[in-house]
């Protein structure tokens, strides 16, 4: 049987391969779980409307907009964060990639244009620059970072494939 | 956002029987989440639908295509064989939302999706599809965005979702279960209600009911189709205007058949019997599609911000038709 509806209970979530249990409010996000229950904070809040995709996780390998859905709808499922990239001090040849193009001005979309991009080169979806700007389309950089950001998908995407 | 419950619910009787006790279903959540972010929606209970087995698309043996209700935007935009048999509808996907929405949100919920209409989502003015009987805001305010066909005095908002536009020109039908068990099919044409003096009631869904799915039947195949959308950037935007187009040409290039439907313009997803007959019987040339796409904006009321609407859809079905016919 399904559990009674309640305002607050205990979920466990899976995140970077690691589980976590923790209490939390119907209401919260997957974001505000992330980042004030497991203390990820890499993830960033935007808007928190879709709208900017600073908050970009990966969920089941698939990238999603962490402030659209609820922490308890993600029970069971794998969560891949920025933290989750790295290995040790090895950084991910997209993280890479965006420090050696240059990728960034405040940094406080990266970790959501990173996300992305790991995503859309996983699906195979980062073959040529105007695919890139589209499937890039949901990451906003008010900086304006966005011809190396470009730069440094592609060359990811060109090193991994 | 206001304090609610929330549970997972395991089967669609299970749905059926917490939405009539009042309970809001949440799927991808991409509309709802906003919603209740902006407290344009308090729903007492959330039930979670998204462990009912709705996912996936499926052909049945007349060449039917059913697409679940909690099947994800982008993996119907993936799917290869609704791709070959109804490009109109992969289309309009492919032109939908951002990836990451694309991977969330859900074929059923993509068709309850509410207004994007700025009243609406702000909750410190008075909106008659929010709060019935406050007054229309966007009468004489913003509106650049709104309908400009389909309108009452009491509201103009758009219904702004893609998907449907483009499933009404393949004849798709709604599969809708209730909680009595009964089944129905509704044409997607007939899902969408008129605002009139009751903006707030958007469908003809019944509180008890879940939709299951979606059908397009076998007889749309074969059918040039085609979809156009234009917004004010070049991706992750609403529809100014939109327009599916699906012809069925005999082989000396006349058209046997054809549906029109257009988004962005519309309180619902609208379709244009009028442009669709002046086409019909026709050898297909581009003097005829502008000819024909002249009717798109028939019956339209113009508001101060948003009069452009009305050559920008006739321009928008005209290439719509243009491009589906491949006179370009």
């Amino acid at each position: 049987m399904p559990p009674e509806p309640a305002q607050s209970f205990a979920v466990t979530l899976r995140v970077n391969g690691q589980s976590f249990e923790t209490e939390i409010d119907a209401r919260t996000t997957l974001l505000d779980a992330l980042r004030d229950r497991l203390h990820l904070t890499g993830t960033k809040k935007g808007c928190a409307l879709g709208q900017c995709g600073a908050c970009t996780v990966l969920l089941d390998g698939k990238r999603v907009v962490s402030c659209l859905m609820l922490a308890a709808m993600a029970e069971g499922r794998e969560v891949t964060t920025i933290e989750g990239l790295a290995r040790g001090d090895e950084l991910h040849p997209v993280q890479a990639a965006f420090v050696e193009h240059d990728a960034f001005q405040c940094g406080y979309c990266t970790p959501g244009q990173i996300m992305s991009a790991v995503g859309a080169i996983r699906e195979g979806r980062a073959g040529s620059d105007d695919e890139i700007r589209e499937q890039l389309s949901g990451n906003l950089c008010r900086c304006g970072a966005y011809a190396n950001i470009v730069a440094a998908v592609r060359d990811a995407a060109t090193r991994e494939a | 956002m206001q304090p609610f419950t929330y549970a997972p619910v395991a089967d669609a009787a299970g749905a059926a029987a917490r939405a009539l006790q009042g309970a809001s279903f949440i799927a991808g959540g991409t509309d709802m989440l906003q919603l209740l972010q902006e407290g344009v929606a308090q729903p007492a209970e959330l039930a979670d639908i998204n462990r009912l087995p709705l996912q996936g698309i499926t052909e049945d043996a007349d060449g039917a295509i059913r697409i679940g209700a909690l099947t994800r935007l982008q993996d119907a935009a993936d799917d290869a064989r609704l791709r070959e048999a109804f490009p109109v509808v992969t289309e309009a996907l492919d032109l939908t939302a951002s990836p990451m929405v694309r991977h969330m949100a859900t074929v059923g919920g993509n068709l309850l999706q509410r207004t994007r209409c700025l009243y609406f989502r702000d909750v410190s003015t008075p909106c008659n599809k929010r709060l019935p009987g406050s007054g229309c805001s966007a009468l004489d305010g913003e509106n650049r965005h709104n309908a400009i066909l389909g309108g009452s005095e009491h509201c103009i908002a758009v219904q702004p979702s893609d998907l449907p536009v483009a499933l009404i020109s393949v004849d798709a039908e709604v599969q809708i279960q209730h909680a009595d068990g009964a089944e129905r099919w509704v044409p997607v044409e007939d899902f969408h209600r008129l605002p009139g003096d009751t903006p707030q009631i958007e469908t003809v869904l019944r509180q008890g009911d879940v939709i299951l799915g979606l059908r397009i039947p076998a007889h749309a195949r074969g059918r040039r189709s085609h979809y156009v959308k234009v917004r004010d950037r070049a991706s992750f935007s609403w529809a100014l205007a939109s327009a599916a187009v699906a012809l069925r040409l005999d082989e000396g290039g006349r058209v046997t058949e054809a549906r029109i439907a257009v988004g962005g313009v519309a309180t619902k997803p609208w379709r244009l019997p009028r442009v669709e007959q002046e086409l019909l019987g026709v050898r297909l040339d581009r003097d005829r599609a502008r000819l024909a796409a002249v009717w798109a904006a028939e019956g339209a009321v113009t508001r101060s911000g948003n009069a452009f609407k009305q050559p920008l859809l006739q321009r928008t079905v005209e290439r719509a038709i243009i491009e589906a016919g491949e006179l370009a």
